[in-house]
C-alpha cells in the first residue's frame, strides 16, 4: 500500500496542473485588465423574491456545473479505456427523458416524485452506459466507435421515451435544484458539483480505484497478471460516468424547467473531452488528475463568458474558442514541454558552472 | 496444390460490407418494388451523397494512419459559405470564376490540412483535440462570413451545377412512352474518381504503403526507415484537401451557402468508414469498403423514407442499430481470427501434418 501511495503521490505532482493553472491565471488577469469590475459580486433579488448573489464569477461557476460533473466521469473513462465517450450529450438527453417521465407522472412534482425521478434517471443512465461499457470492455471495441452508436441515436431514443417534444416542469423543488434554494444565496448546482467531488474523493481515498484504473490504462496485460480485472474496471468507469451524466442531466433539465431532447447539454461531449485534455490528462489513458479536468471545465466556461462579455456574437464564439484551445494545447504539447525543460536545464547548468567558477576564484 | 492466401482482415471486413449492401438492396427491391430496380435510384444515391463519399475517403486515409479527423464537416461548411460569397461577389462571370472558386475551395481545405497535420505530427498533440479545434474554428468562421443563407447567382456556376451526364441505355421508359435517360451529376463522377485514386494511392504508391505501416505499428514503421512524421503530416494534408473538394461538390449539388451545412457529417463519414471495415486503431481499411459504407447508410435512409416512416428519429435509430450490428460483427470476426491464428502458431506440427 505504501508503494501504491508513493506512485499516486508522484503522479499527483503539480506538474500536470501547471498548464491549466497558468491558463486560468492568464484568463483572470486578462479580464481584470479589460474590466476591473468583471469579478464583482452583488446581492440581488431574483424573480422568486429570494436574495441571491449575482455576478460574472457566480455565473461562470454556476454554468460550468454540468460540464464539470461530466468531465469528472470522462476523466475516469479516458484513463481506464484510453478513449473517450462521445455519447454523453445524447445519453444526458435520455437521462433527462427518464427523469421527466417519472417526476412528471403525478399531478405536481413533490419531493418524493423528484427523488424517485432522480433514482430512475440514474439507474436508466447506468444501464445505457453499461451497454457502452460492455462493448468497450468485453468486445474490445474502441470507446469512440462504441459510443458512436448512442451518439447517433441517443437523442432519438430520448424523443421516443418522452413521446412529445418539450415537456415542461413546474414546482418549487425544480427551482431549488436548478437555481437557488430560498434563503441560500449561492446557486444549488455549485453545491452539487462540490458534493460529487467529495463523493469521488472519498471513493479514491478508501478504495484502490485510482491505482487500478491507472494500471489498466497504462498496461492492461500487466494489470491482469497482477490480479486486476480490466473488464470490471472499465465497466466501473462507465458506470461512474453514467452517474455523472444523470446528475448533470437533472441539473440541465431543472435549470431550464423543460426538457428539449434536441438541445439538452448539446455538444457537451466535445467540451468534456476538451476539459480532460486541457487538464493535462493523456487522452491515451493511464495517469489522470480529476482536479485538472474540473479546472479545464471552468477554463472553458470562463473563456465563453469572457467572449460574451466582450460582446462577441454568440454564433462566432466557437472560432475564438478554437484559437485559445490551440494555444493551450500547443503550450502543453510534449515537444514544447521538452524544449522548455531543456531551456531551464541549460540555464541551471550555466548558473551552476558560473557558481563553480566563483567558488574557484 | 498451392494453398490460397487467406483473406486479410481488410478484405474480409470489406466483403462483409459489400455483402450487406447487396442483401439490403435486394431486400429493398423485393419489399418496396420497382423504384429500386431503376438505375436512376442508384445514381440518386450517388448524386446526393457524393460529398459524403469524398470525406469518407478522407477519413479512411487518416484512420488507416492511426489518426482521426473530425473537422471535415466544418471545413465543408466553411468552403461552401466562402465559395457562395465569392461567386456572388466576383466580377468573373465566366468559367474562370468557377475555376478560381475551385482553387479557393481546395485552398481552404489545404490550409486546414496543413495546420492540423503540423500540430498533430510535428508537435505531437492528440489528433482528436486538434481536429476538434479545427471543427470549432471552421464552424465559427462560417458564421462569421454570414449567418444568413446565401444563394448562388453566378450563371456559369449554376449552369455547371445543373449539368448532368445522361446515360440513355441505363434509363427507363416513362408511362407516356418517353425514354428517360439516367442522370448522373458531375459531383458523383468526381466522387467515384476520388475513390479510385485513393484506392490506387493506398495500394500502389509508396506514401499509401507508408500510411498502412504507420497505422499498423508506429515503432516498426520507424525502424523500417519510414519518415513517420512526414507520412502522418501528409495523411492530414490529403484529408484536408479532400474535405475542401467535398465542399465544392456540396455547393455544386445544392448551390447555396448555409451555416448549418453538413452538420454531423463527420460522424456519418466515420460510421461509413467503420462499416466499410476500417479500424480506428489503424493499419486496416480500404476506401472501397468506405464507398459501400456510405451506400449502405444512404440506402437505409432511402428505405425508411420510402416506407412512410418519415420521422428523422426512425432514421437515427435504424442507422444506430446497423452501426451497432457492424461493430459487434467486426469485433466477433476479428477476435475469432485472432484466436485461430494463436492456435496455429502454438501448434505448428499439427498444422503441417
Amino acid at each position: 500500500m505504501s508503494a501504491a501511495k508513493k506512485i499516486t503521490k508522484k503522479a499527483g505532482g503539480l506538474g500536470q496542473l501547471m498548464i491549466p493553472l497558468i491558463a486560468l491565471a492568464i484568463l483572470i488577469l486578462f479580464n481584470l485588465i479589460r474590466d476591473p469590475g468583471f469579478f464583482s459580486i452583488e446581492m440581488v433579488t431574483n424573480n422568486e423574491g429570494n436574495q441571491v448573489l449575482s455576478g460574472n464569477l457566480i455565473s461562470i461557476i454556476d454554468s460550468a456545473s454540468a460540464l464539470a460533473i461530466i468531465s469528472m466521469g470522462m476523466t475516469l473513462v479516458t484513463a481506464a479505456c484510453g478513449g473517450q465517450d462521445i455519447s454523453v450529450g445524447a445519453v444526458a438527453a435520455i437521462a433527462g427523458a427518464f427523469f421527466v417521465k417519472v417526476a412528471n407522472a403525478g399531478d405536481s412534482i413533490t419531493t418524493g416524485s423528484f427523488i424517485l425521478g432522480v433514482l430512475v434517471c440514474i439507474l436508466g443512465t447506468i444501464a445505457f452506459k453499461m451497454f457502452n461499457g460492455t462493448l468497450v470492455s468485453v468486445f474490445k471495441i474502441q470507446p469512440m466507435i462504441a459510443t458512436l452508436i448512442l451518439f447517433s441515436c441517443g437523442r432519438s431514443i430520448a424523443y421516443w421515451i418522452n413521446g412529445s417534444a418539450t415537456p415542461q416542469l413546474v414546482g418549487p423543488i425544480i427551482n431549488a435544484v436548478g437555481k437557488t434554494i430560498p434563503g441560500i444565496p449561492i446557486p444549488t448546482p455549485i453545491f452539487i458539483v462540490v458534493l460529487m467531488a467529495i463523493l469521488l474523493g472519498l471513493v479514491f481515498k478508501f478504495t484502490n480505484l485510482r491505482l487500478y484504473t491507472q494500471s489498466v490504462g497504462i498496461n492492461q496485460g500487466a494489470a491482469r497478471l497482477n490480479g486486476i480485472n480490466p473488464t470490471a474496471i472499465k465497466l466501473l468507469s462507465f458506470v461512474i460516468l453514467g452517474v455523472c451524466v444523470a446528475v448533470a442531466a437533472v441539473i440541465g433539465v431543472c435549470r431550464l424547467h423543460q426538457l428539449n431532447h434536441k438541445t439538452l447539454l448539446v455538444d457537451i461531449e466535445m467540451d468534456a473531452i476538451l476539459a480532460v485534455a486541457i487538464g493535462g490528462n493523456n487522452l491515451g489513458g493511464g495517469r489522470f488528475r480529476i482536479l485538472g479536468s474540473v479546472l479545464g471545465a471552468y477554463i472553458i466556461q470562463m473563456l465563453t463568458t469572457t467572449l460574451y462579455a466582450m460582446s462577441v456574437d454568440p454564433v462566432n464564439v466557437k472560432a475564438y474558442k478554437a484559437i485559445v484551445i490551440i494555444i493551450i494545447v500547443v503550450a502543453g504539447s510534449p515537444v514544447i514541454k521538452s524544449r522548455v525543460t531543456a531551456l531551464f536545464n541549460r540555464i541551471r547548468t550555466s548558473r551552476s558552472i558560473a557558481a563553480a567558477g566563483r567558488g574557484v576564484e | 496444390m498451392k494453398r490460397r492466401e487467406p483473406l486479410s482482415n481488410t478484405q474480409l471486413l470489406m466483403s462483409i460490407a459489400i455483402g450487406i449492401f447487396v442483401f439490403m438492396y435486394t431486400a429493398a427491391i423485393i419489399g418496396l418494388g420497382g423504384g429500386f430496380l431503376k438505375f436512376q435510384q442508384v445514381f440518386d444515391l450517388l448524386n446526393d451523397n457524393a460529398y459524403l463519399i469524398i470525406i469518407g475517403c478522407a477519413l479512411t486515409v487518416v484512420m488507416i494512419g492511426g489518426g482521426i479527423n473530425i473537422s471535415v464537416g466544418g471545413v465543408i461548411s466553411l468552403t461552401v459559405m466562402a465559395c457562395a460569397l465569392f461567386l456572388n461577389g466576383t466580377g468573373m462571370q465566366n468559367g474562370l470564376g468557377v475555376f478560381v472558386t475551385l482553387l479557393l475551395a481546395l485552398g481552404i481545405g489545404l490550409a486546414f490540412g496543413v495546420g492540423q497535420g503540423f500540430l498533430v505530427s510535428y508537435l505531437g498533440i492528440q489528433p482528436f483535440i486538434v481536429t476538434l479545434a479545427g471543427m470549432f474554428l471552421s464552424r465559427g468562421l462560417t458564421t462569421m462570413l454570414s449567418v444568413n443563407p446565401v444563394k448562388v447567382t453566378h450563371e456559369s456556376f449554376l449552369a455547371l451545377s445543373k449539368t448532368k451526364i445522361q446515360i440513355g441505355f441505363l434509363g427507363y421508359v416513362a408511362q407516356n412512352g418517353n425514354q428517360i435517360p439516367a442522370k448522373l451529376e458531375i459531383g458523383a463522377v468526381v466522387a467515384i474518381l476520388v475513390v479510385i485514386c485513393s484506392f490506387l494511392m493506398l495500394r500502389y504508391v509508396k506514401l499509401g504503403r507508408n500510411i498502412y505501416a504507420l497505422g499498423g505499428n508506429q515503432q516498426s514503421a520507424l525502424m523500417l526507415g519510414i519518415n513517420v512524421k512526414r507520412t502522418r503530416f501528409l495523411s492530414y494534408v490529403i484529408s484536408g484537401l479532400l474535405s475542401g473538394l467535398a465542399g465544392f461538390i456540396f455547393i455544386m449539388h445544392k448551390p447555396a451557402g448555409n451555416a448549418s451545412v453538413a452538420m454531423r457529417s463527420e460522424m456519418d463519414a466515420i460510421a461509413a468508414s467503420i462499416i466499410g471495415g476500417t479500424l480506428l486503431t489503424g493499419g486496416v481499411g480500404n476506401v472501397i469498403g468506405t464507398f459501400f459504407g456510405v451506400m449502405i447508410l444512404a440506402t437505409i435512409q432511402k428505405i425508411i423514407g420510402l416506407s412512410g416512416l418519415n420521422d428523422s428519429w426512425w432514421q437515427d435509430m435504424a442507422s444506430g442499430a446497423l452501426l451497432g450490428f457492424f461493430i459487434l460483427l467486426q469485433s466477433v470476426v476479428l477476435s475469432g481470427r485472432e484466436k485461430r491464428r494463436a492456435q496455429k502458431t502454438a501448434s505448428p506440427v499439427l498444422q503441417k501434418g
